[in-house]
């Protein structure tokens, strides 16, 4: 359905997105994982036909971005990062003048009232958008995307300022849209994507990192168990104790977090569960653990340690 | 491109900038149709037309200034280049509403000509042609405007900038009798958008200033498109 062929964007010097390639199936629905000017905007804004790649090319459902423009904009719903929101205008008056540039052929007052009962903005439709508060806005901004029924949607960062309520409907929103429509999302929150996403890129500097489903990707992530452990007592000699258990890899201290205590990052050789021998050796020294859990890998973590690894080849 | 002009259209009058511009037209004509008409027992409108067309210059940036650096700042571009409408289409709308502001404006001063008809006997040939080559002058003043408001974000810059614009083309018959150069002199006068102007309200109607200024508003609309293209490629 999408097809993103050696895309490149350069501003002067400064590479934006660097040769990038990946294609995206008919219903699928692919993640863009990435942190901030990592390039995912810019794709985005390429694929929609908003600015023009340097070198490269795009093709939604084989028209070429470039040379049938109005072709490929006719399929794409596309949500930028800021909302394209008219601020004086009152939901409804700008949904049908969406409608109208867009050229929908869809029944006008069905239509929209069934995007508007599908992002629950029905409510407010009488409102001036600048009243309106970010969540709102936000399902407005969708709303825009979702008329006229297109075959590709494109969502940038669509949970973005939602409430935790909200966050959770507007998946629940995108999930039903995958069955019958091709998505591309971008994000920065991992549980997110894999909430979602089928399949997600993760996009460093320009360049695409990894492509793989979020099960791969979690899965290699996780053979190696880090924890966060809070222990009361001397720094010394609690290190000395970590460091005397079987299985232990690699101990890190990182300083008082709550009185009398410091926690510490232990890592354990995998496919060991260092958790209770950690329980009884602490406890025999006498040194009372007060917290322990798991480290979460951030996407940061991930992004760290993909770089590296590519570094290290 | 319907779309587009509706929308901005409705738009002027959402914001008070609709209203602050007609009701300053408003105000200004009928001061000088007051003042040149009835209080000195004048018919003819060429005294309205002359003053109105210096006063227009202060106007005009009210009318344009956030014609497309309002959508650049609020990110609305991205919905209008994302969609099937050509970047022509979206100009051309544009223009066009600002335009139809402004002979909304020009319409409703239409009473002062029926107002001399009960008193006078004014040539309808003359007021008619003022208004026909008012309305050209002042779409080929909006054209500028708008081709200045797609070179900033800012509204404040735009005006500004398209005042000052408008200001020169205005003073540049000034300078017309300082230039010994018979060619220059020449050149800058044919530059002059006013001089024109003067032709209309004297009642004479020939087609030479009417290609001149739709020619003129024409070429600034298409720059206008060139300007959004050249930076949708940068």
């Amino acid at each position: 359905m999408i097809e993103i062929k050696d895309l490149t964007k350069s501003y002067g010097e400064n590479i934006a997105v660097d040769n990038i390639n990946f294609t995206v199936e008919k219903g699928e629905i692919l993640g863009f994982l990435g942190p901030n000017g990592a390039g995912k905007s810019t794709t985005m804004n390429i694929i929609t036909g908003y600015i023009p790649s340097t070198e490269g090319s795009v093709k939604v459902a084989g028209y070429d971005i470039l040379e049938q423009p109005s072709e490929v904009k006719k399929r794409i719903g596309y949500l930028p990062e800021q909302p394209p929101l008219y601020m004086d205008m009152t939901v409804k008056d700008y949904l049908h003048f969406v409608y109208e540039i867009k050229k929908v052929s869809q029944n006008r007052k069905t239509h929209i009232s069934d995007v508007m009962e599908m992002v629950e903005i029905g409510d407010v439709q009488k409102r001036l958008i600048k009243n309106l508060s970010k969540g709102y806005k936000q399902r407005v901004g969708l709303a825009q995307a979702l008329l006229g029924n297109p075959e590709v949607l494109i969502l940038d960062e669509p949970t973005v300022g939602l409430d935790p309520k909200q966050i959770i409907e507007i998946r629940n929103v995108i999930k039903d849209l995958g069955k019958d429509h091709t998505i591309i999302l971008s994000s920065h929150i991992l549980p997110e994507v894999n909430a979602i996403c089928g399949r997600v890129i993760i996009i460093n500097n320009g360049k695409i990192a990894a492509i793989d489903t979020p099960e791969n990707l979690s899965k290699t992530l996780t053979n190696e168990s880090k924890l966060v452990v809070r222990v009361a007592g001397e720094e010394s000699h609690v290190i000395k104790a970590l460091k005397d258990l079987t299985g232990i890899k690699y101990v890190e201290a990182q300083g008082q977090k709550e009185p009398d205590s410091i926690d510490y990052i232990i890592e354990a050789e995998a496919n060991i569960d260092i958790r209770k021998p950690l329980f009884y050796a602490m406890s025999k020294h006498g040194y009372p653990i007060l917290m322990l859990k798991s480290l979460d890998l951030t996407l940061e973590d991930i992004f760290l340690q993909l770089t590296m690894e590519e570094e290290a080849m | 491109m319907l779309a587009i002009f509706k929308r901005e259209l409705k738009s002027y009058f959402y914001s008070p900038i609709g209203y602050i511009f007609v009701g300053f037209f408003l105000l200004l004509s009928g001061y000088f149709f007051a003042t040149g008409n009835l209080m000195s027992g004048i018919a003819d409108m060429k005294m309205v037309f002359g003053n109105l067309s210096i006063v227009f210059l202060f106007l005009v940036p009210i009318l344009t200034m956030r014609l497309i650096s309002e959508e650049k700042k609020s990110k609305t571009d991205q919905l209008l280049l994302t969609s099937p409408v050509s970047l022509t289409g979206v100009v051309i709308g544009k223009y066009l509403a600002a335009v139809a502001v402004f002979l909304i404006s020009l319409l409703i001063t239409g009473v002062y000509p029926i107002i001399l008809y009960i008193f006078s006997s004014p040539s309808l040939g003359e007021i008619l042609a003022g208004y026909l080559g008012f309305f050209l002058m002042g779409s080929a003043f909006i054209a500028i405007g708008l081709f200045i408001s797609s070179m900033t974000e800012n509204q404040v810059i735009s005006a500004v900038a398209s005042f000052g614009v408008l200001l020169l083309l205005w003073l540049i018959d000034m300078i017309v009798p300082f230039i010994q150069n018979p060619f220059i002199a020449r050149a800058i006068e044919w530059l002059s958008i006013l001089r024109r102007f003067q032709d209309f309200t004297l009642g004479i109607l020939s087609l030479s200033p009417i290609v001149y200024y739709v020619s003129f508003s024409v070429a600034f609309v298409f720059l206008t498109v060139r300007v959004l293209e050249k930076r949708r490629w940068s």
